[in-house]
């Protein structure tokens, strides 16, 4: 891209000063809302049928995020989440397992035990691949702490054993318009990752416009993310079609102008199978075909697996098995 | 990781009984035509030959015509409007209930995806009479005149690029004032008049209120020449819009004319890009570019011309051509060997001007008549393919510098039906709209239609508005304008 994103070497200079950073992310094309609602439900009208949405149901349970984020987990929740985790349905080996658990970092080190060993022994794709522990931190889901706070939090959750580390951004500066303050947490919390693969959550539901939505998709690419996650899930709303399709535009134009392929994750909302299909959609069409992978697109979500299951299981019986023949966990 | 491939997804033609042949829709019922003669119309998909369809001859003519004139005189006209109401609200109800029938029908022998006729044609189809149903009981109060008087019989012929939706155009506002019509579907799409047809009996329409004339050219120039017709209007290509002018000049006959385009789709460097993109796409693939006020130029601004473009051509190579029954679809077939044979002809002059075409990778079925997704790019204003209406998916790409040239550009047309504007900036959106000439401005959107807003254009693109309170116009009687043996009740006459 030559005019709507700068050249190569650009991104040390639009993050030199506040200044910089923030005629950057206002001279970001603008997104009209109407217009990006309309085509997120022009995609949402594809028919998915027969293999392809066989193809799409394993993908989506690959895909998914586990989620369990409450006052009330307890190690023997989140040990029976793990177990949901490796084998989602106990009657039938063929199904995958999920993509990673997401916890709060005080039971990072139960999952990481649960999970142990557990490497799943899956034919194909997934061979071997293991099922990640993510952990929410920084003062998740409001990341009002001080900074030397929100980094003892995720040095905590990667000392525990965390894959994968979901931070939230500072809401209240990104509005009042304190982009060098947003960036300069998402980088030190980077820095405190390590290996550890860092998921910055927008939280869309607060940052209100399709406009901000962008600007802080690229704030948090600038910042070194390896995916840009939607929403904490304790905010309504959360994620929505138009929300993840302009995220997937950024990404998507990221990846123009550098090479570099950011993921996304859709979190908070998403209970059905149709709409897991339909964001797989959206992903298809905007951002290609490369992003259909784990490792480029997840679902946060704790109810939408065993909708996955249930229609996976009515695609191959073709009857619906009744709720009870899927576990709770 | 492979590409994930939609399987077939085809709408069920179950819901559909298709004959072996079609009758005249005469005085309430169907007919076979006087001099016998018939056509075939085909599925431009396969070429598969769907039905015989009745042409319609000078006898037939009369027969409709005066089974109008009846109808108008002695029942349409007199009835009181909350009467007229009734009738168009259970029309429409009706064709909400048989919708997804209609758009099989409407995909089948036009070529249009299932799509678009399920979710743009036949939910706007509906709405327009419901539009109009409303409008019965009051026109009093739509500003002409205290006591406003229909014209009598009307005369309407539609073309193939909505042929259901541009009937409803037509007979809604129509039947709402008073009038009685004859509809002259076009020869390569009659089925889904007919159709509607059953649905006007099925609603117990009074006959002769409507009638429904299948047949060429020929029958429309025997409906435009005919004495007992008070309304012309005429939905279709510039050149058989003036030829219709010529013929009825000199008589007492009213004309509204909707005629071709070739609107400017005008993108600012300060536009949504991505939004813009997609209404580019929407602008001129929309109904495979089978529409008169598509945007066929595309003004970008200099300085974005190149971003704008590659996410144009990446967006392009997005797009699903095929079978327009498939749920997927995105860009179904070209209406008729015709019309494909002039899109080719005007694409193949674009190259030989030293435009440069491009197209996106696109398979076309081996059967059917197609053509890919197509854009050129280097065009001139001196261009053909800059002036002519293509009536196809082929989109010719300028640029401009200034606000100024932009409108200079966009104007600089024979025709002035429809623009599109793409900025943020309101001032620049509301400045825009005074200076193009076009009936209708689009900002920060294209093609999107709705009965309340009324549609028409400027120039060679015709005149009168269809659509809204301003579509009431066309079907009364204006000042002192007397209609022969029109009759309508009074606007509140409580006799019940």
């Amino acid at each position: 891209m030559t005019t709507l994103v700068p050249a190569p070497g650009w991104m040390d200079d639009v993050t030199t000063s506040e200044l910089a950073l923030r005629r950057f992310l206002h001279g970001l094309a603008g997104v009209d809302q109407v217009g990006a609602e309309a085509r997120a439900s022009t995609l949402a009208t594809r028919s998915i049928k027969r293999e392809a949405k066989g193809w799409a149901l394993d993908m989506a349970i690959r895909m998914t995020d586990l989620t369990t984020l409450e006052g009330n987990d307890t190690p023997g929740k989140v040990r029976a989440l793990c177990a949901k985790a490796l084998r989602p349905d106990p009657s039938d080996p063929e199904v995958p397992p999920v993509a990673a658990v997401c916890l709060y970092p005080d039971m990072v080190a139960t999952a990481v035990q649960a999970l142990a060993g557990g490497a799943t022994a899956q034919a194909g794709e997934d061979g071997g691949r293991r099922v990640k522990v993510a952990s929410v931190a920084t003062a998740f889901p409001s990341g009002r702490a001080a900074l030397a706070t929100k980094l003892a939090d995720v040095g905590d959750a990667v000392a525990a054993g965390a894959d994968e580390v979901d931070m939230v951004i500072d809401r209240g500066a990104f509005l009042v318009g304190h982009y060098a303050q947003v960036l300069d947490e998402i980088r030190h919390v980077k820095a405190a990752c390590g290996g550890a693969h860092l998921k910055v959550i927008l939280e869309t539901g607060e940052l209100a416009t399709l406009d901000n939505v962008r600007r802080a998709s690229w704030l948090a690419m600038l910042g070194g993310a390896d995916f840009i996650k939607t929403s904490t899930g304790k905010v309504g709303p959360a994620s929505t079609p138009a929300v993840v399709l302009v995220m997937l535009e950024a990404v998507r134009d990221f990846a123009d102008a550098t090479g570099g392929a950011v993921g996304v994750k859709a979190a908070g909302g998403i209970r059905t199978a149709k709409d897991a299909v339909r964001y797989l959609v959206l992903v298809n069409e905007t951002v290609g075909a490369d992003w259909l992978t784990p490792d480029r697109f997840r679902f946060g979500a704790s109810s939408l697996l065993n909708d996955l299951l249930m229609q996976r299981s009515k695609l191959r019986t073709g009857a619906y098995a009744g709720p009870d023949y899927f576990t709770l966990d | 990781m492979s590409d994930w491939d939609y399987a077939p997804a085809p709408e069920s033609r179950e819901l559909i009984s298709l004959r072996s042949s079609y009758g005249l829709f005469i005085n309430g019922g169907f007919t076979a035509p006087v001099d016998g003669g018939a056509f075939k119309t085909v599925n431009p998909a396969t070429e598969e030959v769907l039905g015989e369809v009745a042409e319609a001859g000078p006898a037939d003519v009369d027969r409709a015509v005066a089974a109008a004139r009846r109808a108008q005189t002695e029942v349409w006209g007199p009835m009181r409007p909350a009467e007229r109401a009734k009738y168009l609200y259970r029309i429409a109800r009706i064709i909400q209930e048989r919708s997804r029938e209609l758009a099989v029908l409407e995909s089948l022998d036009n070529g249009k995806p299932i799509k678009e006729s399920r979710d743009i044609d036949l939910p706007l189809v509906a709405a327009h009479f419901f539009h109009y149903a409303g409008w019965a009981d009051k026109l009093r109060h739509a500003g002409f005149g205290s006591d406003p008087q229909p014209l009598g019989v009307a005369g309407q012929i539609v073309p193939w690029n909505f042929p259901l939706l541009m009937a409803a155009w037509k007979l809604a506002p129509a039947l709402a004032t008073g009038n009685t019509c004859v509809l002259k579907p076009a020869e390569t799409t009659p089925l889904s008049a007919l159709l509607l047809a059953e649905i006007l009996q099925q609603a117990d329409l009074p006959p002769g209120v409507v009638n429904v004339l299948t047949g060429a050219g020929e029958t429309g120039r025997l409906l435009v020449a005919h004495d007992g017709v008070d309304k012309i209007a005429f939905t279709g290509s510039t050149e058989v819009g003036k030829s219709i002018q010529r013929t009825i000049a000199g008589t007492r006959k009213r004309l509204t004319l909707e005629l071709g385009g070739k609107a400017a789709n005008v993108v600012f460097d300060d536009a949504p890009i991505d939004q813009a993109v997609e209404g580019i796409v929407n602008g001129i693939f929309f109904n495979q570019g089978h529409v008169c006020c598509a945007g066929s130029r595309l003004l970008v601004q200099e300085n974005v011309a190149e971003a704008v473009l590659e996410r144009l051509k990446r967006r392009l190579a997005t797009l699903r051509l095929g079978d327009p029954l498939d749920k997927n679809t995105d860009i179904g077939a070209i209406n008729s060997p015709v019309q494909l044979a002039k899109i080719r002809e005007l694409s193949d002059v674009g190259d030989a001007e030293g435009a440069q075409r491009w197209q996106p990778p696109c398979q076309l079925p081996d059967r059917g008549y197609w053509f890919p997704p197509t854009l050129f790019t280097g065009v001139s204003q001196s261009h053909r393919i800059a002036r002519e209406e293509i009536f196809g998916p082929v989109l010719s790409v300028l640029t401009f510098r200034t606000p100024d040239e932009a409108v200079a550009k966009a104007n600089n047309s024979p025709y002035g039906l429809s623009a599109g504007v793409w900025t943020e900036k309101g001032s620049r959106i509301l400045w825009m709209a005074q200076q193009l000439r076009a009936g209708v401005v689009w900002a920060n959107t294209f093609n999107r239609f709705d009965p309340a807003s009324p549609f028409g254009g400027y120039k060679e693109s015709g005149f009168g508005r269809e659509g809204g309170r301003h579509g009431l116009e066309a079907y009364l009687a204006q000042g002192n304008e007397t209609m022969g043996p029109a009759k309508v009740a009074a606007e509140d006459s409580h006799d019940g």
